[in-house]
């Protein structure tokens, strides 16, 4: 067996905060080789990030570190900053999640791929660009001569990845860690990415650290996995054997988290909830006094949807398909053309005013548990607020028993409800964001993604929740998603929609198990593979 | 229901940011010296034993000192200013514990009221006759040495220092935060609802901003006093005025990117009224930056007052401002310092104070931080 390239003994992240020591990392040790790829897997919160940030010397403020993280003979824990540097960015380097804030706005790609070339490798100009141009190549970016010149905003979410990737590999390293280096991109270029990652890495033979929370992902591309929880080690061992036979009980609840389970469609004759007739949405790019004339962007070109009583409509599509705008158009949040009815009344021409009391019946659960809760109100106000709204008239007393009953709704402790969101998990927000939609009884709600942000396990308790509240209440979902496993589970219809378009509709045996589009068969591809 | 009684209690943004700030030593320290600074000022001119408008005129221009004035040496110089003053002799004088005897004599018979010279003299009190020739052309009279402390030293006039930077401390803080709440209440809601309304609206009230920009601030605050005067209320108005035109700038941008946060979406969603959203979920969510923008405002606004005050267009005599007071200082800079160093040294304690509260409370309320 090769010597390991790293090997971390005994790493213990402290971080000083408010309410005293927090214990991020509790004594980890892993090792990776060359050729090697380790995953290492967990929930949010479980450490794994702290524990390379840890190693790599760049840990917040508050943070400390034990421990050793021993590079091929030498400590990383404790090395002088310039010491540590002649090693980080060049022998291991890294790549993170968020390829839109990874790059300097400011500069083009090639500078800031050339400038650590130039840097590390102690050569000029002209040699470093050609090495930049040869990355740009093995990174597979068409064009490379011109590419260098574009500006980060000039390119896609996978291109900005793509670069990170080459500038990570600029130096020849030994190690690459990737810390969730798919998770902000559509699936379909998840899977390409994840596909230039693996080849790359047996190309170059180097080890890799791959941390992630997505199961799919580390059965593509890992040889080892550690499974972290609460900042321990709970199993480790070969992929294929974790796979096969988990072992501890946490790590068999991460494999079962697949959501599971189809919904019957509603009885044919179930009344029409929403009925929208060629909806299109134009939004006008610049222009103005003195600009010209605008750009017409169509985000949706003439869809129709029709939602009955207790159905689930799925909308699948890769961000900038126009499902999100569609959802909005069809609620009147954004201005639209095309006939809208909601229970037979023509909404479309309705003013604000008008709009208002049907709100009550038209909920909206939106994506980002993080930002679609005011941070300055407690749990409570938040529920509490459409009621102010809608039935101005009750008493608080009266307002907060409604909140306690919509809080135990969504299997919450409403005892938590004084407390402010960010004392909140992601799954618990988002219970909350449902409790703010159920409060006020509603007919139809539009769920944008409301699993997206959240850990695999947190996904299936919350569509399990979601699918209860539907039964109990004979709701209908217009239920947004990216995620074809999720959507399967959810929904009894599937649209998928490309560039504001309908590609193709059916039931989701139908639409997922027969693909006719090829657009379909590549997201079915991507997540399912 | 068992539920309301037993609801944990949330920490919420605010009690985190608190927290935070507690924890800082410079901001703690300055917020502490503010609060001194506050009531020295306040209580301060009630125990100096002098009134700001009170005028020594044998104290002009006296050096700061700890020990009390009048000094041996230059009481018999005050005397016999004062003796001049009734037109009489001084034939002789001696000092006996704290009381001065002086004898002095006329070619006419002396009239007993002259002993009011002496009293009227900031030097002596009390002062009466001790005795009288029959001819009634001597007489003696004693009076007590006066102690008086002037430890900041007087100015032109003869008038405490002391009494005056705290008189004008009280001023210049009043008008600082005056001016400042003034400014960002007018700002917030001018600014948030710009934001907000965004589009045409939002077009039209920045522009008018942009109109109000590019008045001379000097200008209009000459018009307002063409006016209406000098007044102490317009000062406030003034500065407020022209000084919430930033600040409506900045909550204008924040409100701008806190609408298209999820949360004001969920509202709309919610069929919350514009007016809503502004209370609930705008204005409490751009607190923060307001909060520390308002602690560099303060010390913007202290400034501007000394500025004007400095060109004479603030607040009038016998009032003071640290402006005042510091510009009256750097007229007598070569010959009475005094007049110089202690308003700044006032002046510019309060504003380190100012800022290291603003710093400690953008590094509190930053949500980057966490």
């Amino acid at each position: 067996m090769a010597e390991p390239i790293l090997a971390l003994k005994n790493i213990k992240v402290n971080f000083q905060t408010l309410d005293g020591i927090v214990e991020a990392v509790k004594g980890v040790s892993l090792d990776v080789k060359a050729g090697e790829t380790v995953a290492i897997v967990g929930e949010s919160g479980s450490g794994k990030s702290q524990l390379m940030m840890g190693t790599m010397g760049l840990l917040a403020s508050n943070g400390s570190i034990a421990g050793v993280a021993d590079y091929r003979g030498t400590n990383l824990v404790g090395l002088p900053k310039p010491e540590l540097n002649s090693i980080r960015g060049r022998k291991i380097t890294m790549i993170f999640q968020e390829p839109m804030t990874s790059l300097d706005p400011l500069y083009t790609i090639g500078n800031q791929l050339i400038e650590p070339i130039m840097h590390h490798q102690k050569i000029g100009w002209d040699q470093a660009n050609a090495r930049a141009i040869d990355m740009m190549k093995l990174v597979k970016i068409q064009e490379p001569e011109r590419r260098m010149g574009s500006y980060p905003h000039e390119m896609s979410g996978g291109q900005r990845q793509r670069v990170m990737i080459a500038m990570a590999l600029a130096n020849d390293p030994d190690l690459l860690i990737a810390d969730e280096p798919t998770t902000a991109l559509d699936v379909t270029i998840q899977a390409e990415i994840l596909e230039l990652m693996a080849s790359l890495q047996k190309r170059l033979g180097m080890g890799m650290i791959f941390i992630t929370h997505d199961l799919n992902i580390v059965r593509r591309i890992a040889s080892r996995v550690v499974v972290m929880r609460y900042g321990e080690v709970v199993e480790e061992g070969d992929a294929k054997a974790i796979f096969k036979q988990p072992k501890h009980a946490y790590t068999k609840a991460l494999l079962d988290a697949e959501p599971s389970g189809r919904k019957a469609p509603p009885a044919a004759k179930a009344p029409k909830i929403l009925d929208g007739t060629s909806v299109s949405v134009t939004f006008k790019i610049g222009g103005g006094f003195m600009a010209g004339p605008p750009l017409l962007l169509k985000a949706v070109d003439r869809v129709s949807v029709t939602l009955k009583q207790g159905q689930t409509i799925g909308i699948v599509g890769e961000s900038g398909s126009g499902k999100s705008t569609l959802a909005r158009a069809l609620l009147r949040l954004v201005p639209s053309e095309g006939a809208i009815s909601f229970e037979g009344k023509d909404i479309a021409k309705l003013d604000r005013e008008e709009m208002r009391p049907l709100r009550k019946q038209i909920q909206i659960v939106l994506q980002d548990p993080f930002g679609s809760l005011s941070p300055r109100m407690t749990a409570g106000q938040i529920v509490t607020e459409g009621l102010l709204v809608h039935e101005p008239s009750m008493t608080s007393r009266k307002r907060d028993q409604r909140a306690v009953q919509a809080l135990e709704e969504v299997q919450l402790d409403p005892k938590l409800r004084n407390r402010y969101p960010h004392e909140f998990s992601g799954g618990q927000r988002q219970r909350i964001a449902i409790a703010r939609a159920i409060i006020l009884k509603p007919r139809l709600i539009v769920l944008d993604e409301p699993t997206s942000a959240l850990d695999r396990q947190v996904q299936s308790q919350i569509i399990e929740l979601l699918r209860n509240l539907q039964k109990a209440n004979n709701l209908s979902y217009l239920f947004i998603s990216h995620d074809l496993a999720v959507v399967r589970a959810m929904a009894d219809h599937i649209i998928v929609m490309k560039d504001g378009r309908v590609v193709e509709q059916g039931t989701p045996d139908e639409v997922l198990e027969n693909p006719r589009e090829p657009y379909t068969k590549r997201l079915m591809a991507a997540a399912f593979a | 229901m068992s539920d309301v009684a037993s609801v944990s209690p949330g920490r919420s943004l605010w009690a985190d940011a608190w927290a935070r700030l507690k924890a800082n030593r410079a901001a703690t320290f300055s917020a502490l010296y503010l609060v001194l600074m506050t009531v020295v000022c306040l209580i301060g001119p009630l125990l100096t034993s002098h009134a700001f408008t009170t005028i020594y005129p044998d104290y002009v221009r006296t050096p700061p000192s700890l020990a009390p004035y009048p000094r041996a040496d230059t009481i018999e110089k005050s005397l016999r200013d004062a003796v001049k003053r009734a037109r009489i002799e001084i034939s002789g004088w001696r000092q006996e514990g704290a009381r001065v005897f002086v004898a002095v004599s006329s070619a006419k018979p002396i009239d007993e009221r002259v002993v009011r010279y002496l009293d009227r003299s900031d030097t002596f009190e009390d002062a009466k006759v001790e005795e009288k020739s029959a001819d009634g052309l001597k007489l003696t009279m004693s009076g007590r040495v006066e102690h008086k402390y002037f430890y900041f030293g007087t100015d032109n006039s003869g008038r405490d220092l002391l009494t005056r930077t705290l008189i004008a401390g009280r001023v210049s803080l009043a008008i600082g935060l005056l001016a400042g709440f003034v400014a960002v209440a007018i700002g917030v809601v001018y600014g948030a609802t710009s934001g907000l309304m965004g589009g045409k609206t939002d077009e039209v009230m920045m522009r008018i901003v942009d109109i109000l920009y590019s008045l001379p601030f000097i200008f209009f605050v000459i018009m307002l006093v063409v006016f209406f005067g000098r007044n102490f209320v317009l000062m406030f108005l003034a500065v407020g005025a022209v000084l919430w035109l930033d600040m409506a700038r900045i909550v204008r941008g924040q409100a701008l990117s806190l609408r298209r946060q999820e949360y004001v979406q969920a509202a709309e969603a919610l069929g919350v009224r514009q007016s809503g959203i502004l209370i609930r979920h705008i204005i409490p969510n751009l607190l923060g930056p307001v909060v520390i923008y308002m602690t560099l405002l303060v010390p913007q606004v202290i400034i501007l007052e000394s500025f004007l005050s400095f060109l004479g267009l603030g607040v009038q005599e016998p009032m003071a401002s640290w402006g005042v007071l510091i510009s009256a200082g750097a007229k007598n800079i070569g010959t009475a310092d005094w007049l110089l160093v202690f308003p700044s040294i006032f002046l510019t304690s309060t504003l380190f104070a100012l800022n290291f509260i603003g710093d400690g409370l953008r590094d509190a309320l930053d949500p980057k931080d966490r």
